[in-house]
């Protein structure tokens, strides 16, 4: 089967200091996987690259067979990419529906139209509930996105993602800033959107429950370098891993 | 929109049409009708320019530019042509303003917040600058006058009626446009460009499809303005024209739909009403926007709603209550 996401050797560095070192690994199609690392381990910057918003120094990015290497976001995204950030992007004085509606409406490349009202775009409006139903936005969907709580604005986030239909799916920290609770909840939800929407997921994360309880594929980043990658289990049993990044928590 | 605000809607249209359209049959006043027909013309250009401020959020400071081509076309049209040539020269300013936007689009839409403000003040001085100086063709500081718009459109009541009609359908389209989806991607630009090109939008490419709208629009006011008027000035080009629209938005409501149209109203009457009293009235101008910038933001329709709400929702709490 051929890879849905491979980087090559990729490098990056903001003047001296190596922010990617060499990275290569391949994310399969349907994988759900992990990203951790300590602060400034380079993840965000990892997903920057990918997504087009920085471009690499060196080395290759293959999306679906095909070299994204320095493309635009905009192309990147046509391609099926799909991203949450760390710090919630939302539309805030937009509703709810609409955060997601335009997402649809973009897919549908129909954001150019200009004569009749956004409710009269009916595949876009029904794909958008469908999309608020699975987040459990629905019943909040005429509200303007501001006034959400911080959880819901998160799930909003991956819902504009949604909207566009990826096959593959980044997600920054989805349950940063999130009280234990509701971190169990984000967890279970972000694993039913896997399934459901057929995803290739990838997600950055700092809570080990999370990454341990639904990833299939670990991956450990230190100073910009890949560290490890394998299963749960292989990465808990890393020695190098535990001392450089779990240390007594997992020993 | 929900039913209730189609209803509110519909309501505001018929009193638009209905007050505007009823004026010449009500009163027989010339300089009633004059008036009438500066406010739905302003009332258009500050719509206009509220696509691009309060829905795209970029502050043009050169609307007047477009509005001068709108007015000149008509206005060398007929000085050089003949009075036959009013409508096609309004087509012609109107042509121009779009090719103009367009062009200009791709040189001053590279720049974001301050520094677009900045190139579009610099290029509306500068079209000033040459109608004021090129005198032999444009007349300079005299302007044009004598722009009688030809047969049937040479009436007073009957010219008002078509301005009434242009606004009206201009206005309607801009409205349209501010509920579809393009309307939904450009307030996306306005709240979060990131998150737009993560949309796979181009933020440059809508932003400058708005400024063409925009000015298209603007072209056409100061056209229709030129036979309301029946002369044309370099005043049309000159910054504080387009510094008036900003006023007018700012004062009726930016995040308003018709907040301009309201503000255009008010200003124009505060300009009669108070400019008829007393020299000083750009001082009252200056005191009432001041007011209205720090302590109702909102503008005169946005603190409406506000109000509103606010009243609805001490309803609400009383009926809880019981």
């Amino acid at each position: 089967m051929e890879p849905m996401l491979v980087l090559e050797n990729v490098n990056k560095a903001f003047g001296g200091l190596k922010v990617t070192d060499n990275v290569s690994f391949s994310v399969m199609p349907g994988e759900i996987s992990a990203i951790i690392g300590p602060n400034g381990a380079g993840k965000t910057t990892l997903f920057n690259e990918i997504t087009g918003h920085l471009t690499p120094d060196s080395g290759r990015i293959l999306f679906k067979g095909q070299e994204i290497t320095g493309l635009h976001t905009q192309e990147i995204v046509a391609r099926g990419m799909g991203r949450a950030f760390q710090i919630t992007s939302i539309f805030p004085e937009e509703t709810v529906l609409d955060n997601v509606r335009v997402a649809c409406l973009s897919r549908l490349g129909q954001t150019r139209r200009s004569l009749r009202s956004v409710g009269n775009f009916s595949q876009a409006t029904e794909q958008a509930f469908a999309i608020l139903e699975s987040l459990g936005l629905k019943d909040q969907a005429q509200r303007p996105a501001f006034e959400l709580a911080h959880g819901d604005q998160k799930l909003l986030d991956i819902g504009v993602a949604l909207g566009l239909e990826p096959k593959m799916l980044l997600l920054d920290e989805p349950t940063a800033g999130m009280s234990p609770d509701e971190r169990h909840l984000t967890r279970e939800l972000v694993k039913r959107l896997w399934k459901e929407f057929n995803l290739t997921l990838v997600f950055i994360e700092h809570d080990m429950d999370t990454v341990f309880g639904i990833a299939q594929v670990v991956r450990v980043l230190q100073q910009g370098r890949l560290l490890a990658e394998g299963t749960p289990d292989q990465i808990r049993s890393n020695p190098e891993v535990i001392t450089a990044y779990l240390g007594e928590e997992l020993a | 929109m929900t039913g209730a605000d189609t209803k509110k809607e519909v309501i505001f249209w018929g009193l638009l049409a209905g007050i505007f359209g009823l004026l010449p049959v009500v009163s027989h006043n010339d300089y009633h009708l004059i008036m009438a027909n500066h406010i739905i013309v302003w009332g258009l250009f500050a719509v206009a320019f509220n696509m691009l401020f309060g829905i795209t959020g970029m502050l043009s400071f050169g609307q007047a530019l477009f509005y001068g081509i709108g007015g000149y076309g008509v206005g060398l049209m007929v000085k050089y042509l003949g009075k036959a040539w009013f409508l096609p020269g309004m087509a012609a300013g109107v042509l121009a303003a779009a090719v103009l936007a367009y062009l200009l689009g791709f040189l001053i839409i590279r720049v974001s917040g301050v520094f677009f403000t900045i190139l579009t003040l610099a290029f509306g001085q500068l079209a000033w600058q040459v109608t004021f100086r090129w005198y032999h063709v444009t007349g300079g500081d005299d302007g044009i006058q004598g722009i009688i718009p030809p047969g049937i459109l040479g009436n007073k009541v009957f010219y008002y009626y078509v301005c009434l009609a242009c606004v009206l359908a201009s206005v309607w389209y801009l409205r349209s446009l501010s509920n579809s989806p393009l309307g939904l991607i450009l307030r996306c630009v306005r709240q979060n460009p990131a998150r737009v090109r993560f949309l796979g939008r181009h933020v440059r490419r809508n932003q400058r499809r708005v400024y063409v709208i925009s000015s298209v629009f603007a072209a056409l006011a100061g056209g229709l303005m030129s036979g309301v008027d029946n002369s044309v000035h370099t005043n049309m080009f000159y910054w504080t024209t387009s510094g008036e629209v900003i006023l007018m938005s700012v004062l009726g409501g930016i995040h308003q739909f018709f907040g301009p149209f309201i503000g255009a109203a008010l200003i124009k009457i505060i300009e009669d009403v108070v400019g008829s009293r007393t020299e000083f009235w750009p001082l009252i101008i200056g005191l009432l926007m001041m007011t209205m910038v720090l302590a109702f933001p909102r503008g005169v329709v946005g603190e409406f709603q506000m109000l509103k709400a606010r009243w609805q929702w001490r309803a609400l709490e009383r009926a809880r209550r019981g």
